[in-house]
């Protein structure tokens, strides 16, 4: 690797109001990404939004068990691990909406009969944690060199009781919320990808927190963007 | 994730050996003063679990387990408890600053290799190194020069003075490694105190290549509002879907009544053609043909009847003594026609060759 040519933009932040009323003034946390730690993976991208952090690593395209393997496509497997405590059910759950993202952009036809593996632990939790594995999971199969369609990000919004809409909340805001939407939006047309919901909300939120979504969906993109040329830039 | 070998789920022998050696290194050593994890005497205590996360293996995990497990416990607070007769009160972590768990020395695992019958030696080794070598010697140690544990795997023969010469360089390792924790958590207090940032995301180079931050970005979402609104007039509204619940006792309810049992009948069962018509209302319920239906049509001979479960499309089986007939077809538009027959028709699960 290079030496340190400290071309780190910084985007200004703003007086930096965490939430207000609708409309301007929602804000993402701070994000940090690095990848290529750990020397096993194939991919490996520890991604960081405020004080919660995801370890991704990726093994493939490898060898299939027989049992598991499809004839005409890579066999996507995806194992999330929590800080604490042995994988329970909840960690199922999350496994198969992130399974059910990457398949949706990863080319899994141009290697059949392979598998794909990604596996997260948890390293620290601090509210919108599943966004945040879809996150480090993307940079990890982006590290990996695994042929996809499109880059994917996720996003977790928050509707507390009065209505307000909050981007990316914490831990605190996400107990005290009305509803909590997570959703995965792909690089190209900032599609939907995949949405999973927790609480009450009515249509028109819902399309409001899919809007808002979307808009900080450009500003992860972005980052994507300039953490890979910082990488592969040749100055 | 550490390496491509190991599943989740089963715990590889690896592993197996690693969790027990910890064990014995931890806990039968006594670094722990567990006396002091009693609250009431014989009715509460406090149990600690230590969780190991196995990130990357590129040789001698135990020894970088060991040193993450006990610089955790050095690390770990609990939160504070007060007895005051029978009462015991426990006090939040915002109540109370949490209390350290009392340690009374750190041991650390140091790894030998042996290679061509204890002729080299290599301390620490890399996964190359451990792949060919003979055999492992661990010695756990802490910075009193105290073993708390030693083991020897893969059977190898060591000579007496090759075991007291790896204590000697175990004992010179575990003094920095002992000195290096120190300073770290010395490190991490200051940090706390002073109101810094600590954590993982801390330990993340900025400097390296790979590595990328951004800071707090606000997202303008005033525009909000009106693309919803665009969103929801322009959405169709969804077709009207009528589920009619039938109430059978308080606390069941059923909705539809299911399609048929398409395992094929038992044998000697009595054959009961079904109305089919229970389910929902969007499938076309004359064309329905469940294997079973279409078969009692044919099979009302003394012949036995072959049922298969396969999900091919087109089935033919020949029978003794008859003509080829259809026995099932996928598509929902079938055309025979079911005759309701409540007679007893025999039925066989085994395909039989045509005889």
């Amino acid at each position: 690797m290079e030496g340190a040519t400290q071309t780190e933009t910084k985007i200004r932040a703003e007086s930096g109001i965490e939430s207000g009323p609708r409309g301007p003034g929602c804000s993402l946390r701070h994000f940090a990404c690095e990848q290529n730690l750990l020397s096993r993976p194939d991919g490996s991208a520890s991604f960081l939004q405020g004080d919660t952090s995801v370890l991704a690593g990726v093994y493939g395209p490898a060898e299939v068990k027989v049992s598991k393997e499809i004839f005409n496509k890579a066999t996507l497997e995806v194992t999330l691990r929590p800080k604490i405590g042995l994988p329970g059910v909840a960690e199922k759950s999350r496994e198969r909406l992130i399974r059910n993202t990457c398949e949706a952009v990863v080319l899994g036809a141009l290697h059949p009969r392979t598998s794909i593996t990604v596996v997260l632990q948890v390293v620290s939790d601090a509210g919108s944690l599943l966004a945040c594995c879809l996150n480090a999971a993307c940079m990890a199969l982006v590290d990996a060199g695994v042929p996809m369609r499109a880059l994917f990000c996720g996003v977790t919004c928050a509707l507390d009781s009065d209505g307000n809409l909050l981007l990316d909340p914490t831990a605190k805001q996400e107990k005290e919320a009305r509803a909590v939407l997570t959703f995965a939006l792909d690089s190209v047309e900032r599609k939907l990808l995949m949405s999973t919901t927790k609480g009450l909300y009515s249509d028109a939120e819902l399309q409001q927190c899919l809007a808002a979504a979307q808009a900080a969906s450009q500003h992860v993109f972005r980052f994507y963007r300039e953490s890979l040329q910082r990488r592969y830039s040749k100055s | 994730m550490a390496a491509p070998a190991f599943e989740p789920g089963r715990q590889s022998d690896l592993l197996v050996k690693l969790n027990r050696l910890l064990e014995r290194c931890l806990r039968n050593s006594k670094c722990i003063d567990t006396e002091s994890l009693c609250v009431v005497a014989g009715e509460k205590v406090w149990q600690i679990r230590v969780d190991l996360h196995l990130l990357n293996h590129d040789g001698n995990i135990i020894d970088a387990a060991s040193i993450a497990a006990i610089v955790a416990l050095c690390h770990f607070r609990r939160p504070d408890v007060s007895v005051q007769g029978d009462e015991v009160t426990l006090y939040t972590l915002e109540e109370r600053d949490p209390v350290p768990l009392s340690i009374h020395h750190m041991p650390i695992c140091v790894s030998f290799a042996f290679f061509q019958q204890g002729t080299y030696l290599l301390v620490d080794p890399n996964e190359r190194e451990e792949r060919v070598m003979d055999g492992l010697l661990v010695i756990a140690m802490n910075k009193h020069r105290e073993i708390c544990t030693i083991q020897s795997s893969c059977g190898i023969m060591l000579l007496k003075d090759q075991v007291l010469r790896c204590s000697k360089i175990a004992g010179v390792k575990v003094a920095e490694i002992t000195e290096l924790i120190q300073k770290a958590l010395e490190n991490d207090q200051k940090v706390r105190k002073e109101g810094g940032k600590f954590g993982f995301a801390e330990s993340i180079a900025n400097q390296r290549i790979t590595a990328f931050r951004m800071e707090k970005a606000p997202i303008d979402t005033s525009d909000v509002e009106e693309k919803a609104e665009e969103i929801i007039s322009e959405a169709e509204p969804p077709s009207e879907v009528v589920s009619k619940p039938v109430l059978w006792t308080p606390g069941t309810a059923q909705i539809g009544e299911g399609i048929e049992n398409s395992w094929g009948d038992l044998e000697d069962s009595e054959k009961e053609d079904e109305d089919e018509g229970g389910s929902d209302e969007a499938i076309i319920l004359d064309s329905i043909k469940m294997d079973t239906g279409e078969v009692s049509n044919i099979g009302s001979q003394d012949a036995p009847i072959v049922l298969s479960d396969s999900e091919e499309e087109e089935m033919i089986i020949l029978e003794p003594d008859k003509n080829r007939k259809k026995i099932r077809t996928q598509t929902i538009s079938a055309t025979q026609v079911k005759a309701p027959s409540k007679k007893p028709v025999k039925k066989r699960k085994k395909k039989r060759a045509a005889n």
